[in-house]
């Protein structure tokens, strides 16, 4: 399998990052390559580091009830940084109703407490390989 | 010895004697149904000197059953829910209904925003004014959080870490305001830096001038605040993170020792700010180790407190601690079973002898409770209170072959590893090359393994699965929070006195920069002329710099 990198990111001012981590640690265990942001990165931030990196999807997580609007500040910032080919994933506390609304706005999963990992591991993959495609 | 051991005699005629006289027990006679009495504390047969150097009595070194002589036969521990959401107004109108609905002390939830130290306007603060917890700016919030609420009589405890010495400031000015001066102030500020920088993440400033402000607080307050507690050192988000009991205990210790050796290097006088110390652990599912850490925390902090710093106050040895049970035992399926993990984690917290309590909502999962959620959560612990009998004797499960074997084994475990971060060159050596973080890491890792492969059952969401199509009712703050608290914000700076705030940011910051000086009075006055929390700790910025996380 091709090593795809990925790129997990805690946008917002929400600490709590034991997902984050255990996504970043069974990501790295099932191939990929993983650059993890650390807490409190900006939108902006996030883009840069996922431009800079040339990574082949971003990963967000947030527990604060923030990620309405940070989600999707994260795409405008990528959009911005001429990146709006690198597909999102998202996931945290999230409420169901909120889910519908940020697949509309153009995060491709979310993934709600109690996901089996190999669940989201199976979406990066799906993930990655689409944005390969599309970019060859 | 026997049961007629003097030191027996020695504990019933002083400590015993002593509380009973001053806090009459809750009923004159404890009894079954049918009339059986409970005993207030069952005792070996022998009495010897192995039960006294382990177990001891309550209220007497080494604190293994309890820190009270009486326990909860004297009073309940206190019912203390951990709420704030939204605005100042609206976390007002919860405060109130849940002291109507019998809870005896309040806990603060802030906003990120507030903190981190930004005020709700700061282009950080997007999308999080008023989210996990009330959005604090400037002194007019405070007001509005505890209007009508008489801090005279309720203790409230505030979860604020970096700005704590900012928060507890405007605490004290609404408390004058109200006529109530600092002294008669009850209540607890977390404080804890430390473990902000291996779990929690809302520090701001680098781990020396952050001691700096707590040490600035406790000398503060043992002279003008002596009944506040002036931190509490946390477990609990060590847990959450992902650590083992016994890494719980072990860290919290270890950062509870530098507090100490920080203040004590200050110039502080042992006994002037320990009796001011407390605790905060997590209360998890596995309910005997659960209550056997407990029990091992108050011997090796006692024993701690003895050995290095020759304590010799029991106010300076007792380990006092307030319990949450834990948030991330919680599941998103089938919330109601929820209920029931916050139960036994509850009833692990009242077997271990916590001072206070916090229950989890069985929502937490989802989003904040909403209020019918919490009022099941109080009901849980009054029920533990008032129904199954284990407030009526005092450390119920002493005794039990395997409850004392377990632990000794987390003091010894716990001990190992306090040592281990003695030899790293303590807490902020570890914190700075990552052995801490790393070990909890490491047991998150695998104990989140151990729910993949099924090895570990949580019911309902790896077992016992059904299809769930029931809607459950979410509480959701109003996005448009965020924009009222940026108007109001706007308003009480256009309309305070200029010239006065800026020469109080200024007084500050000379004050910063001098090390010797205490920043408490600087930051009151500042408070006081409706200075902003970003304000003054933009001005602390400065002085200080930022601290900036390591990745993993």
């Amino acid at each position: 399998m091709e090593v795809y990198r990925v790129l997990i990111a805690k946008p917002g001012l929400d600490g709590h990052d034991r997902g984050a981590k255990f996504i970043a640690r069974a990501l790295r265990d099932a191939g990929f390559e993983v650059i993890y942001t650390g807490i409190r990165r900006t939108p902006n931030e996030i883009a840069a580091s996922a431009v800079q990196e040339d990574v082949a999807a971003v990963g967000l997580s947030s527990m604060s009830g923030a990620h309405a609007r940070l989600f999707p500040a994260v795409l405008a910032s990528l959009r911005q940084a001429g990146a709006a080919d690198i597909p999102v994933l998202g996931g945290g506390i999230i409420p169901a109703e909120d889910i519908t609304l940020l697949q509309e706005a153009g995060i491709c999963s979310v993934f709600t407490p109690g996901t089996p990992a190999q669940a989201i591991i199976k979406a990066f993959k799906d993930a990655c390989q689409q944005q390969h495609q599309h970019r060859n | 010895m026997s049961k007629k051991d003097p030191s027996l005699q020695g504990w019933q005629d002083n400590e015993l004697a002593r509380t009973l006289a001053r806090f009459p027990e809750r009923k004159d006679k404890f009894t079954c149904h049918g009339g059986r009495t409970v005993e207030r504390l069952a005792l070996p047969e022998e009495v010897d000197q192995e039960y006294l150097d382990k177990l001891g009595f309550p209220g007497r070194y080494p604190y293994t059953r309890g820190v009270q002589p009486t326990m909860y036969r004297g009073r309940f521990w206190t019912m203390r829910q951990y709420a704030g959401f939204s605005t100042a107004a609206a976390s007002n109108e919860r405060y109130r209904y849940l002291l109507e609905q019998g809870q005896t002390g309040l806990s603060v939830a802030f906003d990120l925003p507030t903190q981190i130290g930004y005020d709700s306007d700061d282009p950080m603060s997007l999308g999080e004014v008023g989210k996990v917890g009330v959005a604090i700016d400037t002194l007019a919030d405070m007001e509005t959080l505890f209007d009508q609420i008489p801090l005279d009589k309720i203790s409230t405890s505030m979860t604020i870490n970096s700005p704590a010495m900012v928060l507890l400031a405007m605490y004290i000015v609404v408390a004058e305001k109200q006529g109530v001066s600092a002294d008669q102030i009850q209540g607890t500020i977390q404080n804890d830096i430390l473990k902000e920088y291996v779990a929690r993440g809302t520090y701001i400033f680098p781990p020396q001038p952050s001691l700096r402000l707590i040490t600035n607080i406790f000398q503060w307050c043992s002279t003008n605040a002596p009944k506040f507690n002036t931190i509490s050192i946390s477990g609990y988000h060590i847990r959450e993170a992902g650590s083992t009991a016994a890494q719980e205990v072990a860290f919290t210790l270890a950062n509870g020792l530098t507090y100490v050796q920080t203040a004590l290097d200050a110039g502080l006088a042992l006994d002037d700010f320990t009796p001011r110390l407390a605790f905060f652990f997590n209360a998890s599912s596995n309910l005997l180790e659960e209550v056997a850490k407990f029990r091992a925390a108050r011997r090796l902090w006692a024993k701690l407190m003895k050995e290095r710093f020759q304590a010799k106050k029991p106010a300076t040895m007792m380990l006092r601690f307030h319990t949450q049970t834990a948030g991330n035992t919680l599941t998103a399926q089938q919330v109601d079973n929820n209920i029931i993990r916050v139960t036994l984690q509850a009833l692990a917290a009242v077997l271990g002898g916590t001072q206070s309590l916090h229950t989890n909502s069985r929502d937490e999962a989802l989003s904040l409770p909403t209020e019918a959620s919490v009022r099941t959560a109080l009901r849980t612990q009054q029920v533990i209170a008032h129904e199954s009998g284990v407030a009526d004797t005092v450390d119920p499960l002493a005794g039990s072959w395997y409850v004392e074997q377990l632990t000794d084994a987390v003091e010894q475990e716990a001990m190992q590893l306090i040592e281990r971060v003695d030899e790293f060159g303590g807490v902020v050596a570890c914190i700075e090359n990552g052995f801490i973080a790393g070990q909890i890491e490491d047991a998150a890792y695998q104990y989140q393994q151990e729910i993949e492969s099924g090895e570990r059952v949580i019911v309902g969401v790896n077992e016992f699965q059904v299809d769930e199509d029931v809607e459950v009712p979410v509480m959701r703050i109003d996005p448009a929070v965020e924009d009222e608290q940026v108007h109001q914000l706007k308003q009480v700076k256009a309309e305070r006195d200029q010239e006065a705030g800026q020469q109080c940011l200024s007084d500050l910051e000379t004050a910063a920069r001098s090390e010797s000086a205490n920043l408490m009075e600087p930051v009151l006055n500042a408070v006081r002329c409706y200075c902003s929390l970003g304000e003054i700790c933009n001005v602390l910025r400065g002085v200080f710099g930022e601290y900036r996380g390591r990745a993993w």
